[in-house]
C-alpha cells in the first residue's frame, strides 16, 4: 500500500500540472491539435490513477481544455469523483469543472444529488457556497426537486455569506422546479428584509426576477418595496427595484401615481447614468401605462426628454446609444415631444458609429408625420448617395420603405412622389432588397388606383432602361424590380401610353439572361399587353400594327420556348402556340381582340395575410380525416409513369370554334360571379369593401388640383426632388386658399368667434394631394377576432406564473379568483380595527373576459354567525362595497375585503354576489354573478419551517391528539407526495427517514400540526385542536382524490 | 444575464461562463459568432449591440475583451459597471492582472467570478466582501496543502 503511494506521489512530480499544459499550448502554436491530444492521453493516464490530487489536477487541466473547446464529457464521472473528495481543495476544482461542463443531458448528474446534499450542510461554509455556486450552473428538475428543501433551509443559515447564495439559488430552483415556488416564497420575502445588504439585495434580484415574468403575483409585495427604495442608497439594489415597478405599473395604474414622484427626484439628484437612465426609462413605462390625466403628465415627460437629450449630446457613444433608444420608447406614446429634438436626431445620423446611426434611423421612423416626411426622406437619400458600406446602405434603403410605408401608409400624401423615391432606389448597386422595393411598387399600384396609370408609366421607363439594372445579374439583387415593372405594366396595361414599345422592350434578347421567375413574369406579361395592343387596333380593318405585334412575339418568344427554366419554358411555349393560332384568325380577318382580352379578364384584388386563417372551421368538419381511402403504395406507382404519357398527348382543344367558346366562357363568367358572391374569400368589387381613404375633414375642404406632369428626368436634380418643392408650394397656396375662405367666415359671422391661424401647421391640415383611396386588404366576414399568436408556449418562465394564490369559478363577463390572505393582527393595514377576532383578507381578483367596459361593481356577502364582511362605519349589516375600480375589457384588478373570523376550525362557504354594470357602444346593463367563497381550514395555516428536535419535543409533551387517515389509489412518487401535501396545504417537511416522513405546519392561532406520512400512504396526524385536524385532513383526501 | 465571454484580440478565448443551460455545439457556434462580431466593430462604438434576442454589451481592457449577453429588458450601463467590477476584483486579486494572470490562473478568474456573480444575478455589491470570501477560501485550501510535506506525503514520514 505504502509503496503505492510513494509511487503515485513520485508520478505526480512528474506529471503535468495545469501552468505546463498552458505553456505547453503555447509552445506548439504550429501542432496544437496534436499536442493536445496527447495531453488528452496524459490526462486520462492519471484520471485512473487511484491518487485523489493526481484526478484532481487532470480534472483541472480538463477544465481549461474544455474552454478552449475540446470536449470532455468523458470524464463526467471523474469529475463527480473529484467533486466528492473531502478536501477543500479538491472540492473546488470539481464543481468548477462540473459548472463548466455539466448540462441536463449529463446522466452522471443523478449521482451527485447525495454528494451536493452533503455539501450543502457541511459545517464549512466554503464548502457550501462552492457546491451552491457550481449547483446554480447545472441544477436539473430532478436535483431541484430533491435539494429544495435542503436550500430553503439554507436561506435562514446564521451566516450572511450562504444566505444569499441560498436565496440567489432558489430563482434557479424554481425555474427548473416551479411547485417550489409557493412554499418557499414566504422565506424569500421575509429576506428582504434581511440585516445583511448582500442577502436583502440577493432576494430583491430574485423576486424582481420573478415579477418580471409574472408580475400580477406579486403586487401585494409593492408597499415592501415602496419603502425599501425610498430607504435604500444602493443603486445596485435600486435600479432592481425601479424596474419591478416598471413591471408592476401596468397593473396598478394607482402604484404609478405614487412612483413618479420618488423617481423625478431620483432623476433630478443621481449622479449614477445607470441609475438614471432606469429612471428614465421605468418613468417612460409608467407613463405610457397611465392613461393621461395626470396633472405633471407632460411636466414628466419634459424632463426625461431633456435628461436623455444630455445623454445624447454626451461625447460618450455609449450614452449617446442609450439615450436614442430610450427616446425612441418615449417616441411611441409622445410623439409630439420627441419631434422637437429632429435636429439632434438627424445630427446623429452622421455619427462615426454605425449603431447609433441605425438607432437614430429608428427614431426618424416613429418621428415622421405628414408634414416632414418628403424632409425627412430628402436627407435619408443624400446619406444613401454618401452611405459607405453595402449594410448601412441596405439598412437605409429598407428604413425609407418602412418609414413611407407604416401603417398603410399613412404619412404619404403624394404617392407620385412615393413612386419616384422607390426608381430612383433602384439606381442603388449591389443591394439586396430588390425585392423589397419590388413589393412596394405592387404595392402601391395595386391599392392605390389613382397613381396606376403614373406608376405604369414609370414602369415602362424602368423596363425600357433596364439595361441600367441588370449590369451584373449574377449577384444584382436589384433586378428584382423589373419583375414587378413587368407585372405592373402587364396587369394595368390600359395606362400603358405606348404598350407597343414597352412590349418590344420586354421582349429583348437581353431578357433572357435574367433570372428564371422573373423572366416567366415577362412572359406572361407580355400576353398581356399583346391583348392591349390588339385591342387598341379593334375594328380597324386590316390592321397592319396589329399583325406586327403577333409578328413581334413569334419572331421572339422561340429564344423563351428555349429557356431552361421549366416556368418560363412552359408559358412561352403555350403563349408562342396561342398567338401563331391568332395570328391565322388575323389573316382571315377575324377579330380577335376581345377573346384574347377575355383570356386576362377581371380584376386582382389584395387580401389580407391572415384572411384564411381568420375563418372558422365550420362545425362538423375535420381538416385530418380521409377524404377518400388513400391508395395503396403499389398502384400510385403503376398510376404515375401514365399520366406521364397521357399529357403528352397532343390535344387539339384550341381548334374548336371560338363561338362555343365564347358562349361557354360567358357561362363560366356568370358561374365564377355568383360562386365569388358566396365565397367569404374573395373581394367582391361593390364599393362598400373599399375603404376610401382620406383624411379628417378632407370633405370640407376643397381639393386643389394642380398639374402635376413632373417631367421624368429633369437634369441636374434628382425627381423626387421636384415633388418635395411642388408639395411645399401646394401646401402654401391651400393655405392662402384657407385662409382667404376663413377670412369671408370671418367676416360673414363677425365677432362672434375669432381662430387664429397663425400657429403652426397642424397634422390635418395638410390634404392629399389627389384623393386617394387605398384599397384595404379583406378579411372574411366571420373572421375571428383574436389573435393569439404571440404566445410563445416553450417560455420556461410560464410555469412560474403561479397564482400564489386560489382559484374559483367565472362567469361569461367577469373571471373571479379570490384568494385568501390571512393577515395577523400585527400587519400595519388594519392596526386601527378593534381586535376580538381575527382578520382575514381576502383579495379577490376581478379579470373582465368580456369585450364590454365593466363599473360599477358592488360586492357583497352573507355574513355567517363565524365570519363577517367588515363594513365601514355606519354601513348597514347587509350593505355591499364598492369595488374601488372599473375594468375596460380584458384588465383584471384586485380588490381585498376584510372578514372577521371567530373561529378558524372549521371551514366555511360565504355565498355573495357581485353586481355590475357591462357598458358597450350602444347600451348598458346591469348584471350580477352569485359566487361563493370557500375559506379552507389550509387556508388558515402558514408554512411554517420546524427542527426536528422540537417537533420531537411537540411530539413528546402530549398536547396533540391524534388521527389518521388512509389515502387509496395513491401512484406517484413518494417525494411528489410530500411536495403535493407542501404545495397545496401549506406544509414543511421536518425530517424524512426512508419510507417516512414528517411533516410540519401552523394555524394562524398558533395551533400546532404535525403530520407523519409513509410511503404505503397513510398519514398519522397530530393537532392540539381534533376538528381543525380533522378537517385539515379531509381537505388533504379531498386534494388526493383529484387526481 | 445569460453568459460571459473573456476574449483576447486574436479571437482566442480566455473564459466562458454560461449562466443557462446551453448544448456544447450551440455555445460553440454562438461564441464563434459573437467574437466576430465584436472584433469587427471599430474602437470609437459604443459598447453595445443587439444580437439575436440578446443585448451584447462589452468593453476592451488592454488586449482582453469583455463581453456579456444580457436580457432585453437589462440595464446596459449596470452590466457594464458589472464587467468594470469584475476587472477591479481581478486587478485587486492579482494586482494590476493582465492576459497572462488569466491564461495561466484561470480557475482562480473563475472563482472570482463564481464569487461575484451568481446564476447571472450579482451577489454581491461591496467588492470588500467578495474578497474577503476569495481570500478565505484560498486560505482553506492553502491549509490543506501545507501540513503535508513531501515526505509525508510519499508516506514515508
Amino acid at each position: 500500500m505504502a509503496l503505492k503511494i510513494v509511487k503515485g506521489s513520485i508520478d505526480r512530480m512528474f506529471d503535468k500540472n495545469l501552468q505546463d499544459l498552458v505553456r505547453g499550448i503555447r509552445n506548439h502554436k504550429e501542432d496544437e491539435a496534436k499536442y493536445i491530444s496527447t495531453c488528452i492521453d496524459e490526462i486520462k493516464q492519471e484520471l485512473k490513477q487511484d491518487n485523489i490530487a493526481v484526478k484532481a489536477n487532470a480534472v483541472c487541466k480538463l477544465t481549461y481544455l474544455q474552454m478552449l473547446g475540446y470536449d470532455v464529457s468523458w470524464a463526467a464521472f471523474n469529475i463527480v469523483e473529484v467533486m466528492s473528495s473531502s478536501k477543500f481543495t479538491y472540492k473546488r476544482i470539481g464543481y468548477l469543472a462540473a459548472s463548466q461542463c455539466f448540462h441536463e443531458g449529463t446522466d452522471v448528474i443523478m449521482l451527485t444529488t447525495n454528494q451536493i446534499r452533503k455539501d450543502l450542510s457541511s459545517p464549512n461554509q466554503y464548502d457550501t457556497g462552492v457546491a451552491l455556486t457550481g449547483l446554480s450552473c447545472f441544477v436539473t428538475p430532478d436535483l431541484a426537486r430533491d435539494l429544495a428543501n435542503d436550500i430553503m433551509t439554507l436561506m435562514s443559515h446564521t451566516k450572511p455569506y450562504i444566505r444569499k447564495k441560498a436565496v440567489l439559488i432558489m430563482y434557479k430552483v424554481f425555474l427548473k422546479y416551479p411547485e417550489s415556488l409557493r412554499p418557499a416564497f414566504p422565506r424569500l420575502k421575509e429576506k428582504l428584509e434581511d440585516p445583511d445588504p448582500g442577502v436583502q439585495s440577493a432576494a430583491v434580484n430574485v423576486i424582481c426576477e420573478l415579477a418580471r415574468r409574472n408580475p400580477k403575483n406579486y403586487l401585494s409585495l409593492a408597499p415592501l418595496f415602496f419603502k425599501l427604495m425610498t430607504s435604500s442608497t444602493n443603486n445596485w439594489v435600486l435600479i432592481k427595484i425601479i424596474k419591478l415597478f416598471g413591471a408592476l405599473t401596468p397593473l396598478e395604474p394607482r402604484l404609478g401615481k405614487k412612483l413618479i414622484e420618488p423617481l423625478t427626484n431620483l432623476i433630478h439628484s443621481t449622479s449614477a447614468m445607470s441609475l438614471l437612465y432606469e429612471c428614465v426609462n421605468t418613468v417612460i413605462a409608467v407613463l405610457i401605462s397611465l392613461s393621461s390625466g395626470m396633472p405633471n403628465h407632460s411636466a414628466s415627460i419634459q424632463l426625461c426628454v431633456q435628461k436623455l437629450r444630455i445623454l445624447i449630446e454626451d461625447s460618450d457613444q455609449n450614452l449617446k446609444y442609450l439615450g436614442l433608444l430610450a427616446m425612441s420608447k418615449i417616441l411611441k406614446t409622445h410623439p409630439k415631444s420627441v419631434q422637437s429634438h429632429k435636429d439632434l436626431i438627424l445630427q446623429c445620423l452622421d455619427d462615426k458609429d454605425e449603431s447609433i446611426r441605425l438607432r437614430a434611423l429608428d427614431l426618424l421612423y416613429g418621428m415622421v408625420s405628414k408634414k416632414n416626411l418628403m424632409e425627412i426622406v430628402k436627407k435619408l437619400m443624400l446619406h444613401v448617395d454618401k452611405a459607405e458600406g453595402t449594410t448601412y446602405r441596405d439598412e437605409l434603403l429598407t428604413k425609407i420603405i418602412d418609414i413611407c410605408s407604416q401603417s398603410n401608409f399613412q404619412y404619404i400624401t403624394n404617392f407620385e412622389w412615393y413612386i419616384s423615391i422607390l426608381v430612383e432606389l433602384t439606381r442603388l448597386e449591389g443591394t439586396r432588397h430588390g425585392h423589397l422595393i419590388a413589393s412596394q411598387m405592387l404595392d402601391v399600384a395595386i391599392r392605390v388606383k389613382a397613381i396606376r396609370g403614373f406608376a405604369v408609366a414609370q414602369m415602362a421607363t424602368l423596363l425600357d432602361n433596364a439595361h441600367l439594372l441588370t449590369g451584373n445579374t449574377q449577384r444584382n439583387g436589384i433586378c428584382e424590380v423589373l419583375y414587378a415593372a413587368a407585372w405592373i405594366c402587364g396587369e394595368f396595361s390600359e395606362h400603358l401610353e405606348d404598350p407597343m414599345q414597352t412590349l418590344e422592350a420586354m421582349l429583348r434578347p437581353k431578357v433572357a439572361t435574367l433570372p428564371g421567375h422573373i423572366q416567366a413574369v415577362y412572359v406572361q406579361n407580355a400576353a398581356k399587353l399583346f391583348a392591349t395592343v390588339l385591342r387598341k387596333h379593334d375594328g380597324e380593318t386590316e390592321s397592319q400594327a396589329a399583325q406586327e405585334t403577333s409578328q413581334l412575339l413569334i419572331d421572339r418568344l422561340p429564344l423563351f420556348v428555349q429557356s431552361a427554366n421549366l416556368e418560363v419554358q412552359e408559358r412561352a411555349s403555350c403563349i408562342l402556340q396561342l398567338v401563331k393560332y391568332i395570328q391565322k384568325l388575323q389573316q382571315k380577318n377575324v377579330e380577335v381582340a376581345e377573346e384574347v382580352t377575355a383570356l386576362f379578364a377581371g380584376e386582382l384584388n389584395p387580401v389580407a395575410p391572415k384572411a384564411q386563417k381568420k375563418v372558422p372551421i365550420p362545425e362538423g368538419l375535420d381538416l385530418d380525416a380521409w377524404i377518400n381511402e388513400p391508395p395503396s403504395g403499389s398502384e400510385s406507382e403503376d398510376e404515375k409513369p401514365k399520366a406521364v404519357f397521357a399529357k403528352e398527348e397532343p390535344k387539339h382543344s384550341r381548334s374548336r370554334h371560338t363561338e362555343v367558346d365564347e358562349k361557354e366562357l360567358a357561362r363560366r363568367r356568370e358561374v365564377r360571379k355568383q360562386e365569388q358572391a358566396s365565397n367569404p374569400f374573395y373581394i367582391k368589387a361593390s364599393p362598400s369593401s373599399q375603404k376610401v381613404y382620406d383624411a379628417p375633414g378632407v370633405e370640407h375642404i376643397p381639393v386643389v388640383q394642380i398639374d402635376l406632369s413632373v417631367p421624368l428626368k429633369v437634369p441636374g436634380m434628382p425627381m423626387s426632388d421636384q415633388y418635395l418643392k411642388l408639395e411645399e408650394e401646394r401646401r402654401q397656396k391651400e393655405k392662402a386658399e384657407r385662409k382667404k375662405k376663413e377670412k369671408k367666415k370671418k367676416r360673414e359671422k363677425r365677432g362672434k368667434e375669432r381662430k387664429a391661424d397663425s400657429g403652426p401647421e397642424s397634422e390635418e391640415d395638410i390634404t392629399p394631394a389627389h384623393q386617394v383611396d387605398i384599397v384595404t386588404e379583406e378579411m372574411p366576414e366571420n373572421a375571428l377576432p383574436s389573435d393569439d399568436d404571440d404566445k410563445d408556449p416553450n417560455d420556461p418562465h410560464k410555469a412560474l406564473d403561479i397564482d400564489l394564490d386560489k382559484y374559483v369559478p367565472h362567469c361569461r363577463h367577469l373571471q373571479f379568483i379570490h384568494v385568501l390572505h390571512i393577515v395577523m393582527c400585527r400587519n400595519e393595514f388594519f392596526s386601527k380595527t378593534e381586535i376580538y377576532d381575527f382578520k382575514v383578507v381576502v383579495s379577490v381578483i376581478f379579470e373582465n373576459k368580456s369585450d364590454s367596459f365593466l363599473k360599477a361593481m358592488e360586492f357583497n356577502v352573507l355574513d355567517s354567525l363565524n365570519s363577517k364582511l367588515q363594513r365601514p362605519e355606519g354601513a348597514g349589516a347587509h350593505d355591499s362595497l364598492t369595488v374601488p375600480f372599473q375594468l375596460p375589457p380584458g384588465v383584471s384588478n384586485e380588490a381585498r375585503f376584510v372578514f372577521s373570523v371567530q373561529s378558524i376550525v372549521m371551514p366555511q362557504k360565504l355565498k355573495g354576489t357581485l353586481t355590475f354594470i357591462v357598458k358597450s357602444d350602444e347600451s348598458s346593463t346591469h348584471e350580477k354573478l352569485d359566487f361563493k367563497l370557500h375559506f379552507t381550514c389550509t387556508s388558515y395555516l402558514i408554512t411554517t419551517p420546524c427542527y426536528s428536535d422540537a417537533y420531537a419535543k411537540l411530539l413528546e409533551s402530549g398536547d396533540l391528539k391524534g388521527s389518521s387517515l388512509r389515502l387509496e389509489g395513491i401512484n406517484m412518487p413518494f417525494h411528489h407526495l410530500l411536495a403535493r401535501i407542501c404545495f397545496h396545504h401549506h406544509f414543511s417537511v421536518v425530517e424524512r427517514i426512508d419510507s417516512c416522513a414528517s411533516m410540519y405546519s401552523r394555524s394562524i392561532q398558533g395551533h400546532h400540526v404535525c403530520l407523519l406520512v409513509k410511503t404505503t400512504v397513510s398519514i398519522d396526524a397530530k393537532c392540539d385542536e381534533p376538528s381543525l385536524l380533522g378537517n385539515v385532513l379531509d381537505e388533504i383526501k379531498q386534494t388526493f382524490s383529484k387526481c | 444575464m445569460r453568459f460571459m465571454l473573456l476574449f483576447s484580440r486574436q479571437g482566442k478565448l480566455r473564459l466562458q461562463k454560461w449562466y443557462t443551460a446551453t448544448a456544447e455545439r450551440d455555445k460553440k457556434k454562438m461564441v464563434r459568432e459573437l467574437m466576430q462580431v465584436v472584433l469587427a466593430r471599430k474602437p470609437k462604438m459604443c459598447s453595445f449591440l443587439e444580437w439575436r434576442d440578446l443585448k451584447i454589451v462589452y468593453k476592451r481592457y488592454a488586449s482582453l475583451y469583455f463581453c456579456c449577453a444580457v436580457e432585453e429588458h437589462d440595464n446596459e450601463l449596470i452590466t457594464l459597471e458589472v464587467i468594470h467590477r469584475f476587472v477591479e476584483l481581478l486587478d485587486k486579486y492579482f494586482g494590476s492582472v493582465c492576459e497572462l494572470d488569466i491564461i495561466f490562473n484561470f480557475e482562480k478568474a473563475y472563482f472570482i467570478l463564481d464569487e461575484f456573480l451568481m446564476g447571472g444575478e450579482i451577489q454581491d455589491t461591496s467588492k470588500k466582501s467578495v474578497l474577503k470570501a476569495i481570500e478565505q477560501a484560498d486560505l482553506l485550501q492553502e491549509e490543506d496543502e501545507s501540513p503535508r510535506s513531501v515526505l509525508e506525503e510519499m508516506g514515508l514520514a
